[in-house]
């Protein structure tokens, strides 16, 4: 009873943790058709900032209740800044080329970037553990669970339901999907793509940048964190089908109930459960669970 | 001025702007490359491998890489205290090259240190996958290498049997494991159930695999409720706290470094982990200072031998801290110590060697002979390579118990309790799984 317990929260924290992740990666592929292997970075960078800007606020005697405001606000500050310097400086003079192209360029900027942030914040590692603890822990049939975990699963179920309000119910949001059927038919009908794609990027690294500025305050923020994260959002974007918000949903819970599920049960498998559920999805629906069906361009 | 003459002076300006260009680019080729340079007879050049970058150079790498430049500095000035009082090593100034092992490509880097930059030795590698990758090919280049921290028992029980050019002046993981159960029976003799998280690489499963063999050894009665292996980097650890918690066991045993470390200690805290459970960090040493106050009260704390706060005090221990904290503004963990014990291991071995050559650099073979079962001192006391037939150093080891000092608002380290090298140490000529399983055939506890 306990066991099934446990891995069902389990599953959902850590889903809730691989969605908010991975809905940047998904959104910036659905839109511009750009696997962002740079997303990892941005990541990194969300992270690195939130655990800087909470030190700093912390340290300057403000009221620690306000530090989630700082995490946003980092997670903000970096996806919008980080964002345009990518799209405008680097991305842009790249589109209309192969889509392999366009994933080793975003590898030449995840590389970078990487090597950027230990220029400006060193090889040493941050803390930002203060608002981890600040909200204490709730006791699930004797299990303690910080309310913090819980707080992520809403922040993941707030992005999602952002990011698809956004694109299904709102007049931009529908210019983007249509961007999202058929560029080259959007730029007859008038859309200003080329805003439309800036836009997105920001939007994705922000939520990149979500990501880790949330998960900052778990972890000790040191040089590499980005590296796993990129593995494992673009397994979960695959399962669900690239450009699929709802599947990247699907995708993150299945595996975060899976991979939850192995820990409690088969520590061993652990480390397989993801790409095995990945191998599996792709074997019966090669495009991923809500992957869009491609029309032919004669 | 006509057009042809205006065409004259344009195509004039561009001769001279590439023969310019020409010139400064033979300028820079022409350069001798510092590496090409033939060897001079009073320089040892030594090869120093460690994470400058990525996870593992906040924890490990750059602790390495200060105490040696500090130690070699020392050196070349004389400064170091007896009995290593004499300038360089054998004579000759020591010139280090840094090489991170960060790099993914470990192998090719150790063949270019070796065979392009022409280093009389390598010291390094923190990773037991880079010493499983490189170990061979040590043999292969036949090039004096000693690694100084990596852990794995496998490179000298199955990856390089009979090693001739490759030393350890680092204990390995067995003496961790088996020290961490002695000490726990001791503190706590009614644990009746044991789990453990580690990394699923070849340090976290053997550390896992000779600490719950030691503890059925010691008391076959103990249960082992879980053994948890996450990815290692993996960073988020909810899933597994959650299953230790659930596992209702009495005692936590973690080989976990660095940043998964700092996590476990950060997300288990936040759910009373530490406080539920006994938990045993055999690297935690290395975060004490960072850690700090976040450090729980009480955690069981290894130092992969008397290294950092567990080093029993002596003239040459007392030098070097003050010298680490003096330069760098925070205590010596225990890679620190580990990289000064093989720098002055390799002096040893170099200046006994030297005795029989009368003031000429001893060869490769002869400081090979020398270094085979050397006896010397560092400053966590003496290290004795006693194993694989004189190329695995032992040494005594230490575990205490983490407290947080608010007087001096440091972190200090409790109920401390060494055992001697040869009780948590294999016997030479058994393999560790062997001899943990034998009941610890031949130890020798004090």
């Amino acid at each position: 009873m306990l066991t099934s317990v446990a891995i069902v929260f389990d599953g959902l924290v850590y889903a809730s943790w691989l969605f908010t992740v991975s809905v940047g990666l998904t959104l910036i592929y659905g839109v511009m058709k750009i696997l962002n292997i740079a997303h990892g970075s941005l990541y990194a960078l969300g992270a690195y900032a939130a655990a800087y800007l909470v030190g700093a606020y912390l340290g300057g005697g403000y009221p620690p209740l306000f530090s989630y405001l700082v995490l946003l606000a980092a997670a903000i500050a970096v996806g919008a800044f980080f964002g345009v310097l990518i799209e405008r400086g680097i991305l842009r003079l790249m589109y209309g080329r192969d889509e392999v192209l366009m994933v080793l360029v975003t590898y030449a900027v995840f590389l970078v970037l990487e090597d950027a942030v230990k220029v400006i914040f060193g090889v040493d590692p941050y803390f930002a553990s203060q608002p981890y603890g600040l909200l204490g822990t709730v006791d699930v049939l004797g299990l303690p669970y910080p309310v913090y975990d819980f707080g992520l699963i809403a922040l993941a179920l707030l992005a999602g339901i952002g990011v698809w309000w956004g694109l299904n119910r709102t007049r931009r949001g529908k210019l983007l999907t249509a961007v999202i059927h058929d560029r080259e038919m959007s730029v007859a009908f008038g859309i200003n793509v080329t805003a439309v794609f800036l836009v997105t990027f920001i939007i994705g690294s922000m939520l990149g940048a979500l990501g880790g500025a949330f998960t900052a305050p778990k972890v000790s923020v040191v040089p590499g964190i980005g590296v796993e994260v990129i593995v494992l959002a673009f397994a979960v974007v695959v399962i669900g089908g690239l450009g699929s918000i709802g599947g990247a949903m699907i995708g993150a819970l299945i595996v975060g109930l899976a991979r939850a599920a192995a820990v409690h049960l088969l520590p061993q498998a652990e480390l397989f459960v993801i790409y095995g559920v990945m191998s599996l999805v792709l074997a019966f629906r090669p495009h991923g669970l809500f992957a869009r069906p491609a029309t032919r361009k004669i | 001025m006509t057009a042809i003459q205006l065409k004259s002076r344009c195509s004039q300006r561009a001769w001279v702007r590439r023969a310019s260009l020409a010139a400064v680019l033979a300028g820079t080729f022409a350069l001798p490359a510092p590496t090409a340079q033939a060897q001079d007879a009073g320089t040892l050049k030594i090869g120093i491998v460690t994470f400058l970058s990525g996870g593992a150079a906040g924890p490990f790498g750059v602790p390495a890489r200060n105490a040696a430049e500090l130690v070699i500095e020392a050196l070349n000035a004389g400064k170091v205290p007896a009995p290593y009082n004499t300038t360089g090593i054998a004579g000759a100034k020591v010139a280090p090259v840094f090489v991170d092992e960060a790099s993914k490509q470990v192998v090719a880097d150790y063949r270019t240190l070796v065979e392009k930059e022409k280093v009389d030795l390598v010291i390094g590698y923190i990773s037991s996958g880079s010493c499983k990758a490189v170990a061979p090919v040590v043999e292969e280049i036949k090039r004096l290498t000693v690694f100084f921290d990596c852990g794995t028992p496998q490179v000298f029980e199955e990856v390089v049997t009979k090693p001739k050019y490759l030393f350890r002046t680092g204990a390995h993981a067995t003496m961790d494991s088996v020290a961490a159960a002695r000490y726990l029976l001791e503190l706590k003799a009614d644990v009746k159930t044991v789990a453990g998280i580690n990394q699923n690489y070849a340090w976290g499963q053997d550390s896992w695999n000779d600490f719950a063999a030691a503890i059925k050894a010691l008391k076959p009665a103990v249960e082992v409720k879980t053994a948890q292996f996450p990815k290692i980097f993996a960073g988020q650890y909810g899933t597994e706290i959650s299953a230790l918690l659930a596992s209702q066991s009495e005692v936590v045993h973690s080989s976990f470094w660095g940043g998964d470390m700092e996590a476990l200690v950060l997300q288990g805290t936040g759910r009373g982990l530490f406080g539920k459970m006994k938990v045993i960090l055999t690297t935690g040493e290395t975060a004490m200072h960072r850690l700090g106050a976040q450090m729980p009260e009480g955690t069981i704390l290894g130092g992969r031998g008397p290294h950092g706060n567990f080093a029993p005090n002596s003239p040459l221990n007392e030098w070097f801290r003050k010298q680490y904290f003096d330069r760098y503004g925070t205590w010596p963990t225990y890679p620190s110590y580990k990289m000064a014990l093989a720098i002055l291991g390799v002096k040893s071995a170099f200046d006994k060697a030297a005795k029989a050559t009368a003031g000429q650099r001893p060869t490769q073979e002869q400081v090979i002979a020398a270094f085979e079962r050397l006896e010397y001192d560092s400053p966590s006391g003496k290290v004795r390579m006693a194993l694989s037939n004189g190329h695995q150093a032992i040494q005594d080891t230490a575990y205490g118990l983490f407290h947080f000092d608010k007087n001096i608002g440091q972190a200090t380290l409790v109920k401390v309790k060494t055992y001697n090298a040869e009780c948590v140490n294999p016997p030479e000529g058994l393999k560790s799984a062997d001899w943990i399983k034998s009941g610890f055939k031949g130890a020798k506890c004090n």
